[in-house]
């Protein structure tokens, strides 16, 4: 040691040195909602007969790939510290556009790609109303939520649009080598949202925007396009998983995507991601998602009352986020 | 070294305290007069917190023993600290935000009418007479987060006083503080040293130290140093005791021959009664805006490099007009910019000090948008390695650091970048003198390398001490141009105050 020690140089030395490895706090940090599933899994597999069955469980991958689209969107939001709220209606909207299309005689890829886009350009309304003219994002959605649904009704006058020929119905129930194609339609929206987030120069923008927007905007970031960005990027989810309902249900039903919102946002936390932005990882929501979807089937498969259901969801959801955030802090009953 | 014949109020002997395999506090004495203040310096994690927090009850000690009043006590709780007549001023403040000044004085010991209901007239009488003593005039009817830092801070000290606490810890108690405010804390201060209280005073800042202090005692990683009358001693004594070292150095100012002029400002103006203001910096040359704060530096400062907008003049790098319509027009000409408060404008204290590091030259690794991360964790190791900041620091939270190296991580940020024109607003606030010394050699350096830095700065001995030329700004404009070599304090002062215009300006001046 030499006379003078600098403080940075005091706090250092309590870290851990870098041979020794990343510790179990690391690897809970990153892992911990991993444990969760697998005990969820294995319990699963105890308590409900048919659980641990290739069938089921290709099953249950299918029924949780809209949510877990929906989720992987609000992901990007999230971690700017913003809401959409307005995604369950865009599934609504875009699933009707999608669905009138085809029957226009569209070809099914462009059917996808219209419904697609009309969600992007509902997120893009989303993001210019925040970002440019600095409203709150909650406000914002809250009002597109309300509208796109209104929408959604006005283009069906309130009656589902049934097409038994409708050509794209493959995005929904077909099959590749095995694999519902939801499933994979899921894998490459996590693919892209990883590659996103973790190797490019824009998702380090993002995380910057939500860890600090003032520090991020000095720094040179265009906080604004970044803000408006992760919007757009969530309505364009929001209208693929509107697409891949309404070819699993071979009609447009305005009522489509109802509370899919709430339930994006909970996959989003419960795979740890911070509501206040900035911190969060995009494979914990895909694991989040797994998790309530895991519930959800299992629950069904011990026949446990609808009612019952919801009442467990909800309270795993509050004690995977309460744990979540006791292993951000020491536990402390006093004051 | 106490005075024979005047007992202290209070005394520490051989206080230690060890957190894990770090020795915070290593045999520790300090004693404190009724009727003194009496400053606490060392330089961070020199052990001044963790002494404070033990008298207010936090943490406990070790070993050692307190006295008070001669006689052994033990403070084993926050309660029992109060119960003693001790009480804190953090920096932080422990007030309800939310509520009145009056609930806030009456707090946990709100007056009851005979219904038991709350007295609010009683309450309201109480106030008054709070604040009164310390001479605050603040209308207890206000809503505490209404009110200004400096007066939310005298509010704390009012609750100190009712609750008649005979020894007052101020912890760094002007950081927040404008001028004025501090220069009535300062009053209040010495009014409560003339009532017979005790006062310690932590401060990094000198010059309140040398207004206030009868003695100061200094520690130094964790152990005593010494305790000195303060009329026995200077300054630059001071600075020696906590750093255990001669700062001669300190500034590292070489002879210098600026080049040519790189960035040109012309008739800035913003809102605010700032500007107009005109000024120039060479390359090769560090210069220095001074005034009082208010003076509009920072203003200027954040002008220049587009982070709040200019309602007039201009701005030219090498020759070359920027439009600053934001900080990424300015990035891009080649300026940067060391904001004033670093965990609020700079830092991502969440991320790893590598993310905040590389955020700002990201694309000039190139790969269309994607990340080349071994190239950037290459060149920010290179950087850190240059401001001496720990490896292994890499992948930890910014928010770990320490403030002098979270304030290299920033200045890491723009060494990348290699801006011409670099803006440091307030580089050293808050800062040990340990790391300020190291990023006074980063701008010797960067001046060396022929960059063009302009400094915000108020504390005066750094602003003479590292520029070559000195712009003094009074309400919104510059006012005179100083050469640092030839320059005093005092002539900065008086021109930053306008003192010389006012009692010296006549038609000789």
């Amino acid at each position: 040691m030499t006379d003078h020690t600098i403080a940075g140089e005091r706090h250092e030395t309590a870290w851990r040195s870098p041979e020794r490895g990343p510790g179990f706090a690391y690897w809970w940090d990153r892992l911990g909602i991993v444990a969760v599933l697998i005990v969820l899994v294995a319990l699963m597999a105890v308590i409900a007969p048919n659980f641990a069955t290739v069938d089921n469980l290709l099953n249950i991958a299918r029924s949780i790939s809209i949510n877990a689209i929906l989720a992987a969107g609000m992901t990007f939001v999230i971690l700017t510290a913003g809401i959409d709220l307005s995604v369950g209606s865009i599934v609504a909207v875009s699933g009707v556009v999608a669905v009138l299309s085809a029957v226009a005689d569209v070809p099914a890829p462009l059917a996808i790609v219209a419904g697609v886009l009309a969600g992007a350009v509902a997120g893009l309304l989303n993001g210019l109303l925040t970002s440019y003219l600095a409203l709150a994002a909650f406000i914002v959605t809250l009002g597109t939520m309300t509208c796109l649904r209104g929408l959604a009704y006005t283009m069906t006058d309130g009656q589902p649009i049934v097409s038994n020929t409708l050509n794209f119905r493959d995005i929904g129930n077909g099959y590749m080598l095995g694999v519902p194609v939801p499933v994979v339609v899921m894998a490459v929206v996590y693919l892209v949202a990883w590659f996103l987030l973790e190797r490019t120069r824009y998702g380090r923008h993002v995380y910057a925007v939500g860890g600090n927007a003032e520090a991020a905007r000095l720094a040179g970031v265009n906080v604004r396009a970044v803000t408006t960005s992760v919007y757009v990027l969530a309505g364009a989810c929001a209208g693929l998983a509107g697409v891949i309902f309404a070819a699993r249900v071979v009609s447009a039903q305005p009522t489509a995507g109802t509370g899919y919102e709430l339930d994006a946002i909970a996959a989003v936390v419960l795979g740890g991601t911070s509501l206040m932005g900035g911190r969060g990882r995009i494979l914990g929501t895909l694991v989040g998602s797994i998790i309530l979807g895991v519930l959800s089937t299992g629950l069904i498969l011990m026949n446990v009352p609808f009612f019952t259901q919801l009442l467990v969801k909800g309270v795993v959801i509050i004690l995977a986020i309460g744990i979540d955030s006791l292993k951000r802090r020491p536990l402390r009953l006093s004051r | 070294m106490s005075v024979p014949g005047v007992r202290p109020l209070l005394r520490l002997e051989g206080v230690t305290k060890r957190f894990g395999s770090t020795l915070a506090l290593d045999g520790v004495d300090f004693d404190l007069r009724a009727g003194e203040i009496h400053a606490l310096m060392g330089e961070n994690g020199a052990g001044k917190s963790t002494l404070m927090k033990i008298l207010a009850g936090n943490i406990q000690r070790d070993s050692g023993r307190i006295l008070l009043d001669g006689a052994e006590v033990e403070i084993r709780s926050p309660a029992e600290a109060k119960a003693h007549g001790i009480a804190i001023i953090h920096q932080e403040l422990n007030t309800v935000p939310a509520m009145t000044v009056a609930e806030n004085l009456a707090l946990g010991r709100e007056p009851r009418n005979r219904y038991g209901a709350l007295d609010r007239r009683a309450m309201l009488d109480s106030a008054h007479e709070k604040l009164a003593r310390i001479g605050a005039g603040i209308d207890p009817r206000r809503e505490l987060g209404e009110l200004s830092v400096g007066m939310q801070q005298l509010v704390e000290i009012a609750r100190a006083v009712s609750e008649d606490a005979r020894i007052l810890v101020l912890d760094e108690p002007t950081a927040a503080l404008s001028q004025g405010e501090a220069l009535h804390l300062y009053d209040v201060i010495e009014e409560m040293r003339a009532a017979g209280a005790a006062l310690v005073y932590i401060s990094h800042r000198m010059e309140e130290v040398w207004r206030l202090a009868d003695r100061v005692t200094v520690f130094r990683d964790g152990r005593y140093v010494a305790t000195r009358d303060r009329a026995e001693i200077t300054p630059p004594d001071v600075v020696s005791m906590m750093v255990g070292r001669d700062l001669d150095d300190l500034y590292h100012r070489g002879p210098r021959t600026p080049g040519a002029v790189v960035l040109d400002v012309r008739d800035l103006t913003g809102g605010g009664r700032v500007g107009p203001v005109s000024l120039q910096v060479r390359a090769g040359e560090v210069v220095c805006l001074a005034g009082l704060v208010g003076a509009g530096r920072t203003e200027v400062a954040r002008m220049i490099f587009g982070a709040d907008r200019a309602l007039g003049g201009t701005v030219t790098v090498n020759g070359a007009p920027v439009t600053a319509t934001g900080p990424r027009r300015a990035i891009a000409a080649g300026i940067a910019m060391v904001p004033e408060s670093r965990k609020e404008q700079a830092l991502f204290l969440d991320h790893s000090v590598e993310d905040n590091i590389a955020l700002g030259s990201l694309e000039r690794f190139g790969g269309a948008g994607v990340l080349r991360r071994g190239r950037i964790r290459g060149a920010v190791k290179v950087q850190m390695r240059r401001l001496r900041l720990r490896l292994s620091a890499l992948g930890r939270p910014a928010g770990e650091l320490s403030g002098g190296n979270q304030q290299k991580a920033v200045l890491a940020r723009w060494l990348m970048r290699d801006a011409d024109v670099l803006i440091l607003d307030e580089p050293t606030r808050g800062v040990d003198i340990g790391a300020k010394s190291e990023i006074y050699e980063i701008v010797a350096e960067l001046a060396a390398a022929g960059k063009a830095v302009l400094v915000v700065s108020s504390d005066l001995p750094e602003a003479i001490g590292i520029s070559d030329r000195i712009l003094v700004m009074r309400e919104g404009r510059v006012v005179r141009e100083l050469d640092s070599r030839t320059a005093t304090e005092q002539d900065v002062m008086l021109h930053a105050t306008g003192t010389l215009a006012r009692t010296a300006g006549g038609p000789n001046d």
